[in-house]
């Protein structure tokens, strides 16, 4: 038979102690978030969106890799349970739509998914057959937006894709580029088409688009989703090599990636980063930039400038 | 592609090295027994150089296409294109070579092995070796698994760089058509393996350079005796 637990005059002492401390730090731990998760309006249709989502290239790329499957939907479990909605993918990342339509399978399709997708084909009039591979891949009626990836045959995808949005059968869309590419074209066609949403580069160091990209984007109402916001985790790699600063707290920041992230949502034209990862730990930092407080442009400022000097 | 000149090989990488490694092995897993029956093959193919000359040439152009249609199949087109979607066309590629080993090889007869053999056939056969008997074991001494071991005719690194070792052997006509599949291969292994950040990057691209390279010395020279004779 089992003795009960007893609980020495140390351990009492102990157990108080600690619990003083976590209710301290609880803003900087994981697990507990402060506050409600942070939401950004799609300026098109008002439908709000946590401020991180999640990318799927090259980390959702495992073939058919049982093991690394069911650690990709673990990291969508971790990220749904967390508040995440968006996910993003494309026909160019491999096997990564059949990896999510994987895990949404798994996971009994929840119902809070933003799901984002591309079309990546030269030819125009092939738009609609991928799209519809797309689909079925990720096993869902239609998707939430569809963006043509890197501009490829834009002239000719967007106005099938807006016929789809008209027809009910995607309900947004937009363009995508990365690493600074082809801002003049992306421009132009943010100003001459109805577009839902714009998918860009942006990072601490590389923060081309805050001249033009981001104030055409908040002047014409159009979303934009952030991607490679650790510089494919270069960017990452350079300041982990460095102490957290102190002032990470102020912004409830537990670790760099949450000060990395917090920076980039922060910027009133951006709807959501899309951070890609392989790993349950990793997604619950990044969701943790979709917690508590949020760098005013006084703080944007003492991000940058202490990150460009590391 | 517009603005071509921004874009670097990692953007062209679409998995991770452990997404990479974890193919091989599961591949491995997968074909096993038939790394052994690919070592046996490995081994038959200097033995048969020792052997009458009517019959070698075919047989190691038989063997040889065997391996590379296997590669095409079994790795390329069903197990590499699950994570890189131009993984169909190296597998038209690899066959596109099996195709021409036994155009080549088997039906033209254009397969020559001649003794004795000259200094720069002699690196070829030490390239046929170092492909066979030591790149299985780079990958370990790097501190990669045993289960993810790359084997010649079953892996396409080894297989490539030891067609080219035996292509360096071999004379006779369409030779040289034979070189371009596998040392194109090579290029773009290499490539892959140095986007990311592969300490042996270097093998495949170097050991290419260098059978090219010595077979461009070794036809010059042979045509030099031949205007003298």
């Amino acid at each position: 038979m089992s003795q009960p637990p007893t609980l020495s005059r140390r351990a009492l002492l102990a157990s108080v102690a600690a619990a003083g401390a976590a209710s301290i730090l609880r803003p900087l731990t994981q697990g507990t978030r402060p506050g409600p998760i942070i939401t950004r309006p799609i300026p098109s249709t008002g439908e709000k969106l946590p401020l991180v989502g999640l990318g799927s290239w090259i980390t959702f790329n495992v073939g058919d890799d049982a093991v690394a499957r069911d650690s990709c939907a673990e990291v969508m479990r971790a990220f749904f349970h967390d508040g995440g909605r968006l996910i993003d993918s494309s026909p160019m990342y491999g096997s990564s739509q059949e990896v999510i339509g994987y895990g949404l399978r798994k996971l009994g399709y929840p119902p809070q998914l933003f799901s984002a997708d591309k079309v990546w084909i030269p030819a125009g009039a092939r738009g609609p057959e991928q799209v519809e591979e797309s689909r079925r891949r990720w096993g869902i009626p239609r998707f939430d937006l569809l963006q043509v990836h890197n501009l490829l045959s834009w002239e000719e995808h967007l106005p099938k894709l807006f016929a789809m949005k008209a027809a009910g059968r995607v309900r947004s869309v937009g363009i995508t580029t990365s690493e600074g590419r082809r801002h003049a074209e992306i421009e132009r066609i943010m100003r001459s088409q109805p577009l839902d949403f714009v998918q860009v580069s942006y990072n601490l160091l590389d923060r081309e688009v805050e001249d033009r990209i981001l104030p055409l984007a908040r002047e014409r109402a159009i979303g934009v989703i952030v991607n490679r916001p650790f510089r494919r985790g270069e960017l990452i790699r350079r300041v982990e090599q460095s102490a957290l600063p102190a002032w990470a707290g102020e912004i409830d920041c537990a670790n760099w990636a949450q000060v990395l992230l917090k920076f980039i949502v922060s910027h009133p034209a951006v709807t959501c980063a899309i951070p890609a990862t392989s790993r349950v730990e990793h997604v619950r930092e990044n969701l943790g930039a979709s917690y508590g407080r949020l760098p005013d442009e006084a703080m944007r400022r003492r991000i940058v400038a202490h990150v460009e000097k590391l | 592609m517009s603005e071509w000149w921004t874009y670097t090989l990692s953007d062209f990488l679409l998995f991770s090295p452990r997404t990479y490694y974890r193919l091989f092995e599961l591949y491995n897993a997968a074909i096993w027994p038939a790394q052994v029956a690919a070592v046996g093959l490995g081994l038959a193919i200097p033995a048969l150089l020792s052997r009458a000359a009517a019959v070698r040439g075919r047989l190691i152009a038989a063997i040889l296409a065997a391996c590379w249609l296997w590669v095409a199949i079994a790795f390329h087109a069903n197990r590499y294109a699950t994570i890189n979607w131009a993984a169909v066309y190296f597998a038209w590629g690899f066959g596109f070579e099996a195709a021409l080993l036994i155009w080549t090889g088997i039906v033209r007869g254009g397969f020559v092995f001649e003794r004795p053999i000259d200094r720069t056939s002699r690196a070829g056969l030490w390239i046929f070796l170092f492909a066979l008997a030591l790149a299985p074991f780079v990958g370990p001494l790097l501190g990669r698994g045993w289960r993810q071991v790359e084997i010649f005719s079953v892996a396409p690194d080894p297989t490539a760089v030891a067609t080219l070792g035996i292509l360096l052997l071999a004379r006779g006509r369409g030779r040289w058509a034979l070189f371009v599949v596998p040392a194109v291969w090579c290029a773009i292994s290499g490539a892959t393996l140095l986007a990311m950040k592969a300490p042996d990057a270097w093998i495949p691209p170097v050991a290419a350079a260098l059978v090219v390279s010595l077979a461009v010395r070794q036809t010059l020279a042979r045509q030099r005796i031949e205007k003298r004779v």
